[in-house]
């Protein structure tokens, strides 16, 4: 299948290339920019004048439901949905059920995601077995069934000797561990963050220490082992503070925050709207600046969606007994092209936060548009305001804080391997 | 959503949900008409019929003996029909069938739904999700609110120490960390004007920027209640003393604990309340709560007019009552 | 606005025609009830001229109305206040205007709740057209023939004084 996409702007940070011209696709790979290359014969061709034709999105954390809760969503669902939002790569949560610890989870989810076809789903695999903290996964079986990572999910772990020796064996093979910060006392019984508005409301806090105190003993953990580490879902000021001091000293740490984070605090939870519970919690304006500031600066180098789809029922009870989360996937884009107008990225970095960086993090080859690699491309009207609402996602999680904002930037297209997964082009 | 879940589209309240973010106006009409409602008891028929024919249920997820029978017995002297339902927590306290138990209770035809619950916004969401006839009484949710007690409260202060709550120093005194009814005590006092609030309490008891909520944290017992007017005690639950909030309810006793040594901090026509059920010893010295100063069974009977006043303010929505020919 | 009758005048008559019925009746000792707002200031005076030995009784109607459900409670209402104890007595109950009859049904209710007295004799300074129940006055100051848009007002405390308004157009 050879593919052209004609007239569009090619936007590429990791290769510095900003300029208007045809992308020629052959194989599933980029084969030419600018003149066709020798034997190319147009079979399909792509009008992208007045667009953006960008590198396909990678996500870091993505919940896609499946094993397990296939009443929330399921691997062909929700990479539907990430292919609507120009995302074709992105890593799947260990916390299914049953847990990523085992191969034939990993060969599962691989398998679903190739019948589906809609993106690249790259599991993460779990730090410990069952995430119960207790002992170390197979790391290395787990790495050659496809795993490109391992994390413990959301659970905090609180035997600081297992990180350690998880921490150890993981750095003797060269496998990125991503750690979710969480102090799992201080955070036990949360469910906002702990400040003006869980006073106000009296729901039960979870203190910004808890994620920095975890940040801390983590940060020397891994200067201790070596290990290639990244922090996932940063939310306070402080947390990102101890980072940039960290990466200052040349520790090989990196970090991410989730999209939601950087718009909303404390106080869009309101009169207790569960759209808001999300976990780590939205803190203060403070932390949200800190925040920005840390991503404007590189210290935090990619946004991910944290895309956790919900039935309506997960939401639909008093706020401490909803289930946290964001169905997140088709908001990434136009919530990080909004940084830009925002002021607190340049165009180019916003758009690298989202491909090239990411994907370097964990040492992919994604995230460009370099001649011979993959062609996971995804074309933007950048001029084009839609509304987010429960019709317009094709997730099966409907439940976003961001119903009813206007965002501009509207995926028209996405491609994966050269063929196209997602159009819609009006 | 609108801004105030509470009100309807003339301000008029159509829950109540929270003392927060309610004007003055509300808090006097609420304590005025309880005044009116309390002399329901010189009657020998101690029952108005305003409410006839309107069914109120009593929604009790956490079980409070006296705080439903103050409802029902508010209900009934406004000669409503009450339905009491004790939903013990497990399995059916799970937002599903939630939801669907009240919209079976909406198919009944109920007017009004009195909700406790243990989880902070459990009243927002029942309102959030009633049918637009249903008023929705919040009977304390989680450590969120108890606006009724904290109203009833208010009705007791002020039927002792006169409107004037700009005159009043007032000092709320345990456990506010985990206290809904300190949250709406907070709120009403701050909203009727009162000339200085004080939380004393140790800092594990006290919330994190408690200060945003409009109170001078004391830790020392004796110079927080340096010539207050009235002395508000919190209970403080048995559970707090696991948990490492406070080493022993004996030390706990020691440091907050109020005998009438530590009453002579106050000023001498200083009263003592308590929302209940005391734990004597462990907050109150037995002098203390059946002494001179103690107002707490006056707010226990206190309680019946205000819930009265707030449960036909919710149900006799509509236009100003204009005086009309007789 | 229309001529005003004398309100001293009448008062004073209907004081005389209470005083004979309630002789007529046998009556020696009963107690006055005045309707809140307009019927309290009209009971003050009748209570004066007639004399009585038991404290005025006070009532506001607000929680016995029939149109609670249309036009809710007002917060202003006033404590209802008899002081003294309805059981097997003679009340006299005191109203300024009587016209659909509503009001005085309330009133009933409402004393029926302290206790069950023996009678009521009912009193009101006007009695105008318009009964939507089947109640009458046993003395009226004046009589008056209304249309339906127009109302009749009693002001007061100090100066009492009949008004009519007509609301049409």
């Amino acid at each position: 299948m050879h593919t052209v996409i004609r007239n569009g702007r090619l936007i590429d940070p990791a290769n510095r290339r900003d300029e208007t011209a045809d992308i020629y696709i052959a194989a599933g790979r980029i084969a030419a920019i600018g003149a066709a290359p020798a034997g190319f014969s147009v079979q399909k061709e792509i009008e992208a004048r007045g667009r953006w034709v960008l590198p396909g999105l990678v996500d870091l954390r993505a919940h896609l439901r499946e094993p397990g809760q296939k009443h929330k969503g399921s691997i062909a669902s929700e990479t539907r949905a990430a292919a609507a939002g120009g995302i074709t790569t992105l890593c799947c949560a260990p916390d299914t059920s049953p847990v990523i610890d085992t191969v034939a989870v990993v060969e599962l989810i691989r398998r679903r995601a190739s019948d589906a076809g809609m993106a690249h789903v790259l599991p993460l695999a779990a730090l410990t077995p069952g995430l119960a903290g207790e002992q170390i996964s197979e790391m290395h079986a787990l790495q050659q069934a496809g795993c490109v990572a391992v994390s413990n999910g959301k659970t905090p772990m609180a035997n600081t000797l297992v990180l350690r020796r998880a921490m150890e064996y993981a750095a003797g093979l060269d496998i990125p561990v991503l750690l979710y910060a969480e102090d799992p006392w201080l955070g036990a019984s949360g469910c906002v963050h702990e400040g003006v508005v869980s006073t106000r409301l009296g729901l039960p806090g979870i203190p910004a220490c808890a994620e920095v105190i975890a940040v801390g003993r983590d940060l020397l953990l891994i200067e201790q082992t070596g290990v290639r580490a990244h922090f996932s879902q940063l939310s306070s000021a402080r947390a990102v503070e101890l980072v940039a001091a960290a990466q200052q000293r040349g520790v090989p740490v990196t970090a991410d925050v989730s999209a939601h984070q950087l718009y909303l605090t404390e106080m869009d939870v309101g009169q207790f709207n569960s759209l808001c519970h999300v976990r780590p919690p939205l803190r203060s304006q403070r932390d949200r600046d800190g925040l920005r500031a840390a991503l404007s600066e590189g210290v935090i180098s990619a946004v991910c969606s944290d895309h956790q789809p919900h039935d309506t029922d997960a939401k639909l009870a008093p706020f401490p007994a909803t289930e946290p989360g964001i169905s997140a996937l088709e908001t990434l884009l136009p919530l990080a092209l909004r940084l830009v107008e925002e002021n607190v990225l340049p165009l180019h970095e916003a758009i690298g936060r989202v491909t090239w960086q990411p994907a370097n993090i964990l040492g992919l080859s994604a995230g460009t548009l370099s001649l011979g690699t993959r062609a996971d491309i995804c074309i933007v009207d950048p001029e084009r305001y839609w509304t987010v609402s429960a019709k317009n996602l094709v997730s099966r999680g409907k439940n976003t804080p961001f119903t009813g904002w206007e965002l501009k930037g509207k995926v028209t297209h996405t491609l994966l391997d050269g063929k196209l997964v997602y159009e819609n082009a009006h | 959503m609108p801004a105030n879940l509470q009100l309807d589209a003339n301000g008029n309240l159509r829950h109540f949900l929270t003392v927060e973010g309610l004007k003055r106006q509300t808090l006097t009409d609420i304590l005025d008409l309880a005044e009116s409602f309390a002399t329901v008891d010189a009657q020998s028929v101690k029952k108005v019929p305003l409410l006839r024919g309107k069914t109120i249920a009593n929604l009790f997820f956490e079980s409070s003996t006296r705080t439903r029978t103050t409802f029902e017995l508010a209900a009934k002297r406004l000669s409503a029909d009450v339905l009491n339902i004790n939903i013990q927590t497990s399995a059916t306290s799970k937002g599903e069938s939630l939801l669907d138990m009240l919209h079976n209770l909406e198919a009944m035809h109920c007017d009004m739904f009195v909700v406790r619950h243990a989880d902070s916004g459990a009243a927002h969401f029942i309102a959030r999700h009633v049918a637009p006839h249903v008023s929705v009484v919040n009977a304390g949710d989680g450590r969120h609110a108890h606006p009724t007690q904290g109203m009833l409260d208010m009705f007791t202060i002020r039927r002792h120490k006169g409107p004037d709550f700009g005159a009043l120093r007032v000092a709320i005194v345990g456990d506010i960390m985990h206290s809904r009814v300190a949250r709406s005590q907070i709120h009403a006092l701050n909203i009727l004007g009162v000339g200085e609030l004080r939380a004393i309490a140790p800092k594990t008891l006290v919330p994190p920027e408690a200060s945003a909520l409009g109170v001078h944290v004391f830790h020392d017992m004796a110079r927080g209640l340096k010539d207050v007017d009235v002395v508000i005690m919190l209970r403080l639950q048995r559970e707090r003393m696991q948990g490492a909030l406070i080493p022993s309810g004996s030390e706990f006793y020691q440091l907050y604990g109020l005998d009438t040594d530590m009453l002579a901090h106050a000023k001498p026509d200083a009263i003592v309340m308590h929302p209940g059920p005391i734990n004597r010893g462990i907050e109150i010295d037995s002098a203390v709560a059946d002494g001179e100063q103690s107002v707490i069974l006056e707010q226990v009977s206190n309680g019946i007019a205000v819930r009265m006043a707030v449960m036909s303010m919710c149900l006799g929505r509509g236009p100003e009552a204009a005086g009309e020919g007789s | 606005m229309t001529t005003q009758p004398d309100i001293e005048h009448l008062l004073g008559a209907m004081a005389t025609r209470l005083r004979e019925l309630l002789a007529a009746r046998g009556i020696g000792d009963p107690c006055m009830v005045g309707i809140h707002t307009g019927g309290v200031w009209v009971a003050q005076r009748l209570h004066e001229l007639l004399g009585l030995g038991e404290p005025l009784g006070t009532l506001d109607i607000s929680f016995y109305r029939d149109d609670f459900s249309r036009i809710g409670v007002h917060p202003q209402v006033k404590p209802s206040n008899l002081p003294f104890d309805v059981e097997g007595r003679h009340i006299v109950l005191v109203d300024d205007v009587l016209y659909t009859g509503r009001t005085i049904r309330a009133a009933l209710n409402e004393i029926f709740d302290y206790g069950r007295p023996a009678s009521v004799t009912l009193a009101v300074l006007v009695e105008r057209g318009g009964r939507e129940l089947p109640i009458q006055a046993d003395v009226a100051g004046v009589q008056m023939q209304l249309e339906a848009d127009q109302q009749v007002k009693l002001s007061g405390p100090d100066h009492l004084a009949l008004t009519v308004q007509s609301h049409a157009g």
